[in-house]
């Protein structure tokens, strides 16, 4: 009974850091789909970087996932050879990175949600995850500053960046509350002191998202539909899309190295 | 060079501190990895030596490279069993670079980190915050703004001087 016990925790614990993990490296894939093509110098490299933060945070969570699983498998080997059913990332995440204004929304949408997650797992009982979760709080002040700036400065823009931003709101918002819908993982790793209340990061995601989209000019949309089904592998169609690119290389070269 | 015998330099800490001080960040040659705190501890124990790292970055590239170089380092010095153990907690801060390695910075025209803020939440998202003035590290002029706080690596933001007409690297605060 004992082992039983103790094995779902450490199950509960894999499934957690599979989410953190992967909602890192899908959007940093779409944000790396910028490179090259972004609308000035300096943001193409920004959004590069972010890109590269959110990659390098998605191999930590991933890394310590493999080796809470204990099979052999790396960030690697989690990253390009599991199925998208297997994803545990929000939907939101996935989907294509769209115009500017679509990127700097679900960026800013998604930076939010995620500085307020790390700024309570640096708390972790897990003291591995603690300390992932510490180091990229310090990133994801970087990431809220620029986004929400963007947001501000195309809201505030022109009438055409103003209704692009607005449009990006608006199609977003029906994937933000699964960043909030919890499960039994989130309950069990919650009384455990491993994962952060979800009620909690819903109020201070609220204060901070609604007073950014007021400075910008725009308006909060209403709350009405919410997707879900993201942590327990039900995507939109993007992704596979997604991850047929990003995993080509490595399911055409397995074990290739350089 | 290898030679599988036993080690010519002394276990000492302080010895084995300077051997590793002979690595540069290969994004930044002018510093050495103990001067920017990433070597956390080195622990000895006969050949074998396990050396604790914390990353400046989540996705710094530069890691790798640093610790094929550790490796090589004490490989070369005659240990048989060498092991770059990653660390986390506390997490790697700009604080810990020293008034000397900030002038090193600054004489190869990167502008130091101001040391850190204990800023507000407040703070992230406004955009006209009061931002620090950042000095020239080529004419000494606080007449500097930001132009990108992302730059041409993780570590480093790019910045305009307008007494000088100069662009150049910041070194973030982090």
């Amino acid at each position: 009974m004992t082992e039983t016990t103790s094995t779902s925790g450490n199950d509960d614990v894999l499934e957690y850091l599979l989410r953190l993990g992967d909602d890192r490296l899908v959007l940093g894939h779409r944000l790396s789909e910028w490179c090259g093509h972004g609308p000035i110098l300096e943001e193409d490299i920004a959004l590069a970087n972010i890109s590269l933060d959110l990659i390098g945070q998605a191999t930590l969570y991933l890394g310590l996932a493999g080796e809470t699983e204990g099979k052999g498998r790396d960030a690697d080997s989690l990253a390009y050879f599991r199925e998208g059913v297997e994803f545990r990332n929000l939907q939101i995440v996935e989907l294509p990175k769209g115009d500017f204004a679509f990127t700097i929304a679900r960026q800013f949408l998604f930076d939010v949600f995620s500085l307020h997650q790390l700024e309570q797992l640096q708390k972790s009982a897990n003291k591995e995850l603690a300390g992932i979760a510490s180091k990229g709080y310090k990133e994801v002040r970087y990431h809220v500053r620029h986004s929400s700036e963007w947001l501000q400065r195309l809201g505030d823009g022109t009438a055409e960046s103003h209704s692009r931003a607005q449009k990006a709101l608006d199609e977003l918002w029906r994937f933000t509350g699964e960043m909030f819908v919890g499960d039994d993982v989130d309950q069990r790793l919650g009384a455990a002191g491993v994962a952060p209340d979800l009620g909690e990061i819903q109020a201070k995601w609220r204060a901070m998202v609604s007073d950014v989209i007021q400075r910008a000019t725009l308006s909060i949309p209403s709350d009405t539909f919410m997707m879900a089904g993201g942590r327990s592998g039900r995507h939109t169609e993007h992704l596979g899309h997604m991850l047929s690119e990003m995993q080509i290389v490595a399911r055409s070269h397995p074990g290739a190295a350089w | 060079m290898v030679t599988g015998t036993a080690r010519k330099t002394p276990t000492a800490r302080e010895s084995l501190l300077d051997l590793l001080s002979s690595i540069k960040d290969p994004e930044l040659p002018v510093v050495d990895i103990v001067e920017l705190g990433i070597v956390r501890d080195i622990i000895v124990d006969g050949d074998s030596v396990q050396v604790d790292v914390t990353p400046t970055y989540s996705g710094c590239p530069a890691m790798q490279v640093i610790e094929q170089d550790i490796v090589q380092a004490l490989e070369a010095d005659g240990f048989t069993n060498v092991k770059v153990r990653y660390v986390f907690s506390p997490p790697w801060t700009t604080d810990w670079l020293s008034d000397r390695t900030k002038t090193k910075l600054r004489e190869s025209g990167i502008a130091p980190p101001m040391a850190i803020e204990g800023a507000e939440m407040n703070d992230l998202v406004t955009l006209r915050r009061t931002r620090k003035t950042i000095s020239c590290p080529y004419c000494g002029s606080a007449n500097t703004e930001v132009k990108s706080e992302f730059g041409s690596t993780a570590c480093k933001a790019i910045h305009y001087c307008n007494s000088c007409h100069q662009p150049f690297d910041y070194f973030k605060d982090f």
